[in-house]
């Protein structure tokens, strides 16, 4: 089964942080990566800051465009950072190795996906 | 949790500090009652979880901390009974998200007072918002940790003595706030960028405090053009930092330095933030800087860069903001699609005006070393030198008057 480990955490708390803790952070992330890298294919998204969005909202009436707004689709206090997707044999696997990224900033979420087409090659 | 819990306060700060000032109508207070909220959050939090909303625990234990003291205070004045009504404590989610953001700027448009030096201004914003402490802020600007705290301490007296109005701003005084306030920051920036002497050319700290400032405005206002395109040039100039001097410490040309060097992710995002600075749709000042940075960041080699777009948004940004500095920069550009001649007799009318500007006098040589006039170019950077060159600087400018020197020998 295919799992998302999507990450929420309030943007701009990891630049905050002192340097051990970011490298700490990171870590994390490395081992995860290393360890989905052995098993096969992944990938892994990293959000850039709220303050780059733009959102798109449906339009007030069926004859109107869809309405472009400047900003984040909500102001809240903790936003969708990035996630790791991958296939994993159970539920436990998942969870297992989305513990390898946890930390105090951040809330994790493991959801199953179902692939919806597409593909995405990058350097 | 040390390091952990701090970071989550110094990213609720400017916030909490907006609010809080506007609650108490006093900077003092409201710094004091913040960092009376954040020890107390670090006992409670890694007890009972970090809340929800970290910005109104703060605020409600912030605001609760300081009427305690009020009240103690007219206690002993005994005058609680006038204002008793005014000072229960409140439990109160954080504050409606327009007001606040209002609060923030207004915060920041206190540290701009008009009665304070630039420096001084700057030391506030630092302090008040960003948060860092007096001895961080006197590194940063190279100056005693004691010399630092009088100034901070006289800049606050200043802006007690001259207060902002609390009402809601006007669009027209919301906009010149915000113009205010982005210059500072611009100018936050360059301080750390190209100090104004000394021996370290880059102050990475006021880089990053200016980032973070700019970063903080578009998202309070992410409609308005200029202050997304102020994150997105300070974003394009950050990603060199690193390449900008070599191992020893040695400034390293544009033309020469290593894009490999160059963070890609700062670039990354500058771009992505240009775009939409673009589809606001308003040309000003930082729009146009952003687009000659992202013509910089975009060619993938020195050689490869497209001086006739650079030309053009330095055309750009002199009809909108018609100063020598500007004009010498459009010339620099001239000379690369129009030649050093050219160029030469283009700046020869600022002579007068940029006299004092030491980037004047060795782009001059440059260009002069160009059509091998050797003698006039080291005339130039020797007029260059006697203006206060930081130390990294300086060197460069050393060594081009001993290659000047060079040529001149007869072989």
């Amino acid at each position: 089964m295919m799992y998302a480990i999507t990450i929420y955490g309030e943007a701009g708390v990891f630049e905050n942080l002192p340097a051990e803790k970011q490298e700490e952070v990171m870590s994390g992330h490395r081992t995860l990566q290393e360890a989905l890298d052995k098993r096969g294919d992944f990938i892994s998204v990293k959000l850039m800051p709220p303050s780059t969005a733009v959102t798109v909202e449906p339009p007030a009436t069926a004859d109107q465009k869809p309405l472009i707004t400047d900003g984040p689709f909500a102001e809240t206090k903790e936003s969708f950072l990035g996630f790791y997707a991958a296939d994993f044999q159970t539920l436990d696997d998942a969870l297992e190795h989305a513990r390898m990224i946890s930390s105090p900033i951040a809330r994790l979420e493991v959801r199953p996906i179902a692939w919806a087409g597409g593909a995405i090659s990058s350097e | 949790m040390t390091g952990w819990l701090e970071a989550s306060f110094t990213t609720q700060r400017p916030h909490a500090m907006a609010a809080l000032t506007r609650y108490f109508r006093d900077i003092e207070i409201a710094e004091e009652v913040f960092a009376e909220a954040c020890v107390k959050a670090l006992v409670d939090w890694p007890e009972n979880g970090t809340p929800r909303d970290p910005l109104a625990w703060l605020l409600t234990t912030a605001r609760n901390a300081g009427l305690d003291r009020l009240r103690k205070a007219q206690r002993q004045k005994r005058l609680l009974a006038h204002h008793a009504a005014d000072l229960e404590a409140v439990d109160q989610p954080a504050p409606d998200p327009d007001e606040l953001r209002d609060d923030v700027l207004r915060l920041l448009f206190i540290c701009c007072h008009p009665a304070l030096e630039r420096q001084d201004q700057i030391a506030m914003a630092l302090k008040i918002v960003g948060g860092l402490t007096v001895g961080e802020i006197a590194q940063a600007f190279l100056i005693k940790p004691k010399t630092m705290e009088q100034r901070i301490t006289r800049a606050k007296k200043r802006i007690a003595d001259n207060p902002v109005a609390f009402e809601t701003p006007s669009p027209q005084k919301r906009g010149r706030r915000l113009g205010d306030v982005s210059l500072m920051i611009y100018l936050m920036f360059n301080e750390g960028w190209s100090t104004s002497g000394g021996d370290i050319q880059i102050r990475v700290t006021l880089c990053e405090e200016a980032i973070r400032l700019a970063r903080l405005l578009v998202t309070l206002f992410p409609g308005m053009g200029e202050q997304v395109a102020l994150l997105s040039l300070l974003l394009f100039q950050h990603a060199r930092r690193d390449a900008r001097t070599d191992a020893g410490g040695k400034l390293v040309a544009l033309e020469e330095q290593d894009r490999t060097q160059w963070d890609l992710s700062n670039i990354a995002e500058g771009s992505a933030l240009l775009q939409k600075a673009s589809r606001l749709n308003h040309l000003g000042p930082y729009r146009i800087q952003a687009a000659i940075a992202a013509e910089h960041a975009r060619a993938a080699a020195s050689d490869a860069t497209d001086w006739l777009a650079i030309e053009a948004h330095y055309a750009a940004l002199y009809a909108i903001q018609p100063t020598p500095v500007v004009r010498l920069n459009h010339i620099a550009a001239q000379a690369r699609t129009k030649g050093a001649g050219f160029a030469l007799a283009e700046m020869a009318p600022l002579a007068d005006e940029l006299d004092r500007y030491r980037w004047y006098h060795t782009m001059r040589a440059s260009l002069l070393e160009q059509i091998n006039d050797h003698r006039a170019a080291k005339a130039a950077l020797e007029r260059a030198l006697e203006l206060n060159p930081t130390e990294p600087e300086g060197a460069v400018i050393r060594e081009k008057i001993a290659l000047c020197e060079k040529n001149l020998r007869p072989v």
